[in-house]
């Protein structure tokens, strides 16, 4: 993640037989997909099927057991490629510093690795604030925000990198559906204004089908579909349709 | 707490590596020394006036009663600085900061702001760890250094006003002039150094460690401030074998 520049065209990302196990259980039992650079790519699927994961070893924060993860066609494992590219990822819980107000969490990056005077930095944090629409929030403390601002402050400070790909780690759960909405077409604004690739995973079909270009769904650490939404929708495993189909049964009145 | 030598050593190590790194971190060192030293000086005041009136309380009678009560100066001086005040220090600050640090990186790892940092490329150990360990280096001997006058004070104190002592102050330090040497007190400083370090790097290991949530930042707190202490004491040992007159 070098110094931002004007060049800010998404990259590519490519999975091939990725493998990771926790304690001896296999959570990824090989997945081979292919993201195209400035796609919206979301991962769906249920809890605990390893999608988390999968974006922490895209990042780096994990290391795979097996397979491999190119970025533009280079392993991240080769020397100097995560600093090559510049990469972001929002966390689900937003993972803001608690000890620092929401101007100093946004402006860290820059901040931490002198990029620009303190002057700039605070025009870039109130540019970026308002860009996810929190403008004048830059002196408040994460605990004063609620779950969506902080993960729109989340969406800011990966967005001060200048990132050529952004993880989102289920940008909207435990958030009511405005603003969930809000987080979506700010995913869906991002992609359109810098071409940036975007993966999210998610299990929020609403969003999904919403902002997706093409998406894939996970089960028990397999990939079981890829494709456009609507070649996902029309595909008939009972796995996938149960996935996007699930609905609660109100049991039936007897008098 | 033996299997994870290793791991802080390593830690130790990385953190020693990126001390080049202190004079851009001098804000962050200056805040953690502020919350060691100053938050810390009124305890370490009362602490070491009792620890250094104690000291005269057990030993004086006991020498007045067979005529030696001019050497208490001297046996209180030294005990304090090479002994009572660094380990004390030590301890009491395992306890305040130390906790503090377990819990404060144990929480940022839980909830994924460790994640975050390095994902922005940003060391946490230029950015956590070794701030606090340069502070805690710096400030526990400082405090220790602090702690020993205090407690000298408290053991003329206790001298001149218990009436089974009875030693003026001016007699207390006279002897304690004429015992205590320069190095004594150097030697108590350089153990409280080691301590620090001690303290820093166990209680930022567990911070890093912590797994499972709110629990699991307890049980980091905790492990903290044991390892810390019984490492302490342990290391004690050594460092006053090896500095032996």
């Amino acid at each position: 993640m070098n110094a931002p520049d004007s060049h800010q065209a998404g990259v590519g990302v490519e999975v091939r037989a990725l493998k990771k196990s926790f304690n001896g259980q296999e959570v990824l039992k090989g997945l081979d997909f292919k993201v195209e650079p400035g796609e919206i790519f979301v991962i769906m699927g249920p809890s605990g099927s390893g999608k988390s994961v999968l974006l922490k070893q895209i990042i780096g924060l994990e290391l795979a057991d097996e397979g491999e993860i190119l970025i533009n066609g280079e392993s991240i494992q080769s020397p100097d490629v995560m600093e090559k590219y510049r990469m972001a990822m929002v966390f689900q819980s937003g993972a803001l510093l608690n000890s620092l107000t929401v101007g100093e969490n946004v402006g860290l990056y820059l901040a931490e690795h002198r990029l620009k005077p303190p002057e700039e930095i605070t025009s870039i944090v109130a540019k970026n604030l308002e860009l996810v629409g929190l403008k004048g929030t830059e002196d408040k403390m994460p605990s004063e925000l609620s779950g969506g601002m902080k993960k729109r402050v989340s969406i800011a400070r990966a967005l001060i990198v200048e990132p050529q790909l952004i993880l989102y780690d289920e940008p909207t759960s435990e958030l009511d559906p405005i603003s969930a909405a809000m987080i979506g077409q700010e995913i869906l604004n991002l992609n359109q204004r810098s071409h940036v690739t975007s993966v999210v995973v998610s299990h929020d079909r609403e969003l999904a089908f919403g902002i997706a270009d093409r998406i894939a769904v996970i089960d028990e650490g397999r990939i079981v579909a890829i494709g456009t939404p609507d070649e996902v929708k029309s595909k008939s495993d009972p796995a996938i349709q149960k996935f996007l189909h699930a609905e609660i049964k109100r049991p039936t009145k007897v008098d | 707490m033996f299997e994870n030598i290793g791991e802080m050593l390593v830690l130790f190590w990385r953190t020693l590596m990126a001390l080049p790194m202190a004079w851009r971190q001098r804000h962050k060192v200056f805040e953690q020394f502020f919350e060691v030293g100053n938050a810390s000086l009124l305890m370490v005041c009362i602490l070491s006036f009792f620890i250094g009136g104690e000291t005269a309380l057990q030993t004086g009678p006991f020498l007045a009663e067979r005529s030696f009560a001019g050497y208490l100066g001297g046996i209180v001086g030294y005990s304090v600085c090479r002994e009572l005040a660094p380990i004390l220090m030590a301890i009491l600050i395992a306890g305040r900061y130390g906790s503090a640090v377990a819990a404060e990186i144990g929480s940022m790892r839980v909830y994924q702001e460790i994640d975050a940092l390095r994902t922005m490329n940003i060391n946490p150990i230029q950015y956590l760890i070794l701030p606090r360990l340069v502070a805690i280096a710096i400030a526990l001997p400082m405090l220790v250094m602090f702690a020993i006058l205090v407690g000298w004070m408290g053991g003329a104190v206790v001298s001149a006003s218990n009436n089974r002592i009875d030693i003026p102050v001016q007699v207390f330090f006279k002897n304690l002039q004429e015992v205590v040497q320069f190095r004594d007190v150097g030697n108590g400083l350089f153990k409280s150094f080691c301590f620090a370090l001690i303290i820093g790097i166990v209680s930022c290991h567990q911070g890093l460690v912590t797994i499972g949530g709110l629990r699991g930042i307890g049980r980091s707190v905790t492990k903290a401030v044991v390892n810390s202490i019984v490492l302490i004491i342990i290391f004690d040992y050594i460092l006053t074998r090896v500095l032996l007159k």
